[in-house]
């Protein structure tokens, strides 16, 4: 039992380390999702509670979006869910690394900051996953997320345009991140996202179609593409354990 | 619309989504479709979200073409997030202080 207390400890420091460098990136990357939170209509405390109950950069931004252009509950339901899914694949992912006795309420309050980033860290620990480890390095990741959003609100109205432009792009270049990695491992990938900036492009501008809110089109897109791409390229199961 | 209620159910929705599997699903998933429709789909969302939306939150789009081309670069050479966000808004900011960039 002492073993176990001392265990978790250790877990919970090495945890906050871990997520400080995160934290780090995160203020600014979440400034940059401040600022889109205030073209939709966000003030300072909205930007803050939003990014600190969800914690996730393109379901954030997704939501935003639709808050932008007024669009139904029902939608920003939607666009969120979309946005969100690859949480679904990395929480099978995770319940997986849990020993099999690990408590509900850990399991809930893990769930709660299950962000890409954390999700990485936490799937390189060697051996079952102790929970502290995530408590830990939610603790030191997660209150810049929700600080920078709401700095990026309130210094969007105060620094000059060209700063704002220039750190808009900060959450794109996140989302590059996160797609161009595993598109240089796989072709399919790559090509799919080719597709996506080319559909996505078209929709923009074409007529009809480009009189639905961005959400609605993110929506429809993705689940065309990846319908399409799931039905061509199919993936074998050792890829997807691989992961 | 009020604001707090559109916040409340992005909140419901993403939670429910990251604490549905952790705490239901205990079994894997067989399906081959769903598997692959899964893994593809953040890819495909991300990459619709990023283009063209990253050439019109720049005042220039040229700006936010090369921050595309920018982070595209890095990213593949390996940069981590952090950095890769940081090259986009360097190339913006470097390129609107020309002002021949339209």
């Amino acid at each position: 039992m002492f073993n176990g207390l001392k265990n978790n400890i250790s877990s919970f420091r090495r945890g906050m380390m871990d997520g400080i460098p995160i934290g780090l990136g995160y203020l600014a990357v979440s400034f940059s999702l401040g600022i889109a939170a205030k073209n939709a209509g966000l003030d300072a405390v909205q930007g803050l509670v939003a990014s600190f109950l969800c914690s996730a950069s393109a379901g954030e931004y997704a939501g935003f979006t639709v808050i932008a252009s007024h669009g139904a509950y029902f939608e920003i339901a939607l666009a969120t869910l979309v946005a969100n899914i690859r949480y679904l694949l990395m929480g099978c992912a995770m319940s997986q690394r849990l020993k099999p006795k690990t408590p509900l309420w850990q399991r809930m309050l893990m769930a709660f900051h299950l962000t890409d980033e954390l999700f990485g860290i936490a799937i390189a620990r060697p051996g079952y996953l102790n929970p502290y480890y995530s408590f830990g390095a939610a603790l030191t990741a997660a209150p810049p997320w929700a600080i920078g959003t709401m700095l990026g609100v309130i210094a969007g109205n105060i620094l000059p345009q060209r700063l704002v432009s220039a750190f808009s792009v900060a959450l794109f270049g996140m989302f590059l991140a996160v797609i161009i990695p595993e598109g240089k491992k796989n072709k399919v990938v790559m090509a799919t996202i080719a597709v996506s900036f080319a559909l996505s492009l078209i929709c923009t501008y074409a007529p009809y179609i480009s009189s639905l809110s961005g959400g609605t089109r993110t929506v429809i897109l993705t689940v065309i593409i990846s319908a399409v791409a799931a039905l061509l390229f199919p993936r074998k199961d050792e890829e997807v354990i691989a992961e | 619309m009020n604001t707090y209620v559109y916040i409340f159910i992005m909140f419901a929705v993403t939670y429910a989504i990251r604490v549905l599997p952790m705490t239901l699903i205990r079994k894997e998933i067989k399906n081959t479709f769903i598997k692959s429709f899964l893994y593809y789909v953040p890819y495909v969302t991300l990459a619709v979200m990023t283009f063209p939306a990253i050439v019109q939150a720049t005042q220039s789009p040229i700006a936010g073409v090369a921050a595309l081309i920018a982070g595209i670069v890095v990213a593949y050479v390996g940069l981590d997030l952090f950095r890769v966000a940081l090259t986009c808004c360097a190339t913006v900011f470097i390129l609107e202080l020309i002002p021949m960039i339209p």
